[in-house]
């Protein structure tokens, strides 16, 4: 119930960001820095969470953040899980050579350390929003490959596959219309399961400096600007990793939840 | 199994191969090797002396080979930025880094298994309660926020706790802390999970028939099964690890690997840069080559595929 909460406020904050948030999350007033939240004596009511160094208000930053943070998630996943699941179904219903090539791909994708990976194609093609969605993209395909081959190495041998063949149905219709639908619930799955390893993963680039760049109101970004201020102003850095906090939490409520629900086999894998 | 573990070595070489050949191509596509060492002063005849002695005029292949020997030889040329040999450099930087995921590993055993075996055990109780509340938050939040939370907490506030760099034991507890919160909460959800699927399995129930203790029916039957399943998570872990340490140096000033490629990063440093991102991979690749193989040793039921 909580974590559904979480999500609505998240999705509300994201989609009406504009109209919620108080202030500008880029541009600053400098005679209002480092303030604190409201409740301190110093602090005031027009910023609630206080400001940071530039003088932005963190509520409005927080907010604006939302909005990176689901939209790199959503795209990441929606590339990752389509690309992903075709490949694995691609991989497990031809076999041969095909499966050979694809499963080499993922087994040296999940051999490298995705970190490491983006640390050298940051240094080599720079800092940008593009290179690392494109990079989560590419990472994301092996969880689903793997689990998606598998469920079709199964599907295929059903009598059911084979009647469809009989009956003179291609290999791409097959595909779609009996294989698809009986690796959807898996894929649905794994992907809810991934939405909070995502959005960590992305708040750990921004925070390293190698994902989104400033200024945009990344929630990472914004707890390495105010790192150097924690023993003055603790809450330049705080507040944007309980926003991190609360959303994680709540996608992994969320996936546990649709796992249980619908492919219960995965618990001891996922 | 003899033909599996060729398999898996071969495989490991070819990941370990195909991951040099993947850094040399974004070398070359970040353009002209030359422009990471030309400065203001630089002239035509120095850029083709340059050229002749990095072998920039032989065919790429014939330059792949140059720097994929001297790699192996662990000559990556020198640092940009420190102006000395890559490789010493990182070779120095190891030890913190091997200290600090020591002791994150230790921790994650020490807290993630019996903690997962009682929540198991005692389903319902505070302790399962307990055992659930970590694991969530471990799983949530991000690591280098828990750690910059912890600095706050013990070093600025309570004065308790160093702010960070290596020194005597005391600076180990919130880096410790912060790079294993997250491996340990996935290790307990494994083994609390696989600890109760195996507790309602029919030869725990023929034990219990038989009259075994409860003690002996945790430990001798349950908990040896139950261990296979978070072995399985043993190369996530690494992975976890890796990210980790590069995070947990970055926030704690931690003299290692990690730190060392932000720091190349951030430098525009290449040289040092691949000489971090070579070795790491290669410990990391071994390290997974023997997990892979301990698994089929532990686990008959495996498929030697």
């Amino acid at each position: 119930m909580i974590p559904a909460l979480i999500l609505l406020v998240m999705l509300v904050a994201a989609l009406f960001a504009p109209l919620i948030a108080p202030h500008s999350p880029i541009d600053g007033v400098l005679t209002e820095r480092n303030l604190p939240p409201v409740w301190y004596a110093e602090g005031s009511t027009k910023y609630l969470l206080g400001t940071d160094p530039v003088g932005r208000d963190i509520l409005s930053r927080v907010i604006y953040g939302t909005r990176i943070s689901l939209t790199v998630a959503g795209i990441v996943l929606a590339a990752g899980a389509v690309g992903g699941t075709v490949l694995g179904m691609v991989s497990g219903y031809f076999g041969g050579l095909i499966d050979e090539a694809i499963q080499r791909f993922v087994e040296f994708e999940i051999a490298v350390p995705f970190i490491l990976v983006a640390l050298v194609v940051v240094v080599v093609l720079g800092q940008s929003l593009t290179v690392i969605v494109m990079l989560l993209i590419v990472f994301s395909w092996g969880g689903f490959t793997r689990q998606v081959r598998g469920e079709t190495l199964q599907l295929k041998t059903r009598d059911y596959v084979a009647a469809a063949r009989i009956a003179g149905a291609g290999s791409a219709s097959i595909i779609y219309k009996h294989i698809w639908p009986g690796v959807i619930n898996t894929v649905m799955v794994i992907a809810s399961l991934r939405v909070g390893t995502l959005i960590i993963t992305e708040s750990v680039l921004s925070f390293l400096g190698v994902g989104i760049p400033p200024p945009t109101p990344a929630w990472g970004l914004m707890v390495a600007e105010g790192r150097q201020y924690i023993a003055s102003a603790w809450w330049i850095t705080f507040f944007p990793g309980v926003a991190i906090f609360l959303t994680v939490l709540a996608f992994n409520f969320l996936g546990d939840w649709l796992r249980d629900r619908l492919d219960p086999r995965l618990r001891q894998q996922l | 199994m003899l033909r599996y573990i060729a398999r898996r070595v071969v495989l490991a070489l070819l990941v370990l191969v195909s991951a040099t050949v993947f850094l040399f191509v974004l070398s070359r596509a970040a353009g002209d090797p030359r422009f990471l060492y030309m400065n203001e002063t630089t002239n035509q005849e120095e850029w083709e002396a340059w050229g002749r002695k990095m072998g920039l005029d032989r065919p790429i292949v014939v330059q792949f080979w140059s720097w994929f020997t001297k790699a192996l030889r662990g000559d990556f040329g020198s640092s940009l930025w420190f102006k000395r040999d890559s490789f010493e450099i990182v070779r120095e930087r190891v030890p913190a880094t091997l200290q600090l995921a020591g002791s994150a590993f230790a921790f994650t055993m020490i807290v993630a298994i019996p903690l997962g075996v009682l929540s198991a055990v005692r389903r319902g109780s505070p302790w399962d309660y307990v055992g659930r509340v970590f694991a969530l938050m471990g799983q949530s939040m991000p690591g280098f926020w828990v750690g910059i939370v912890l600095i706050m907490l013990f070093a600025v506030q309570l004065e308790l706790l160093p702010t960070g760099r290596r020194g005597d034991w005391s600076s180990y507890i919130l880096p410790t802390i912060t790079l294993g919160w997250f491996p340990a909460a996935g290790m307990l959800r494994l083994v609390r999970s696989s600890m109760l699927e195996i507790l309602d399995s029919e030869f725990i129930k023929l034990a219990r028939a038989k009259g075994v203790s409860q003690r002996g029916i945790i430990w001798k039957h349950a908990f040896r099964n139950a261990l296979i399943a978070p072995l399985t998570y043993a190369s996530l872990l690494m992975a976890g690890l890796v990210t980790g340490a590069v995070v947990t140096e970055t926030v704690f000033a931690w003299p290692g690997l990690g730190r060392l490629g932000v720091q190349a990063v951030n430098n525009n440093d290449f040289p040092l840069m691949s000489a971090v991102v070579v070795l790491t991979a290669v410990v990391y690749i071994i390290a997974n080559l023997f997990v892979d193989i301990a698994y089929v040793m532990i686990d008959p039921r495996i498929k030697l595929t």
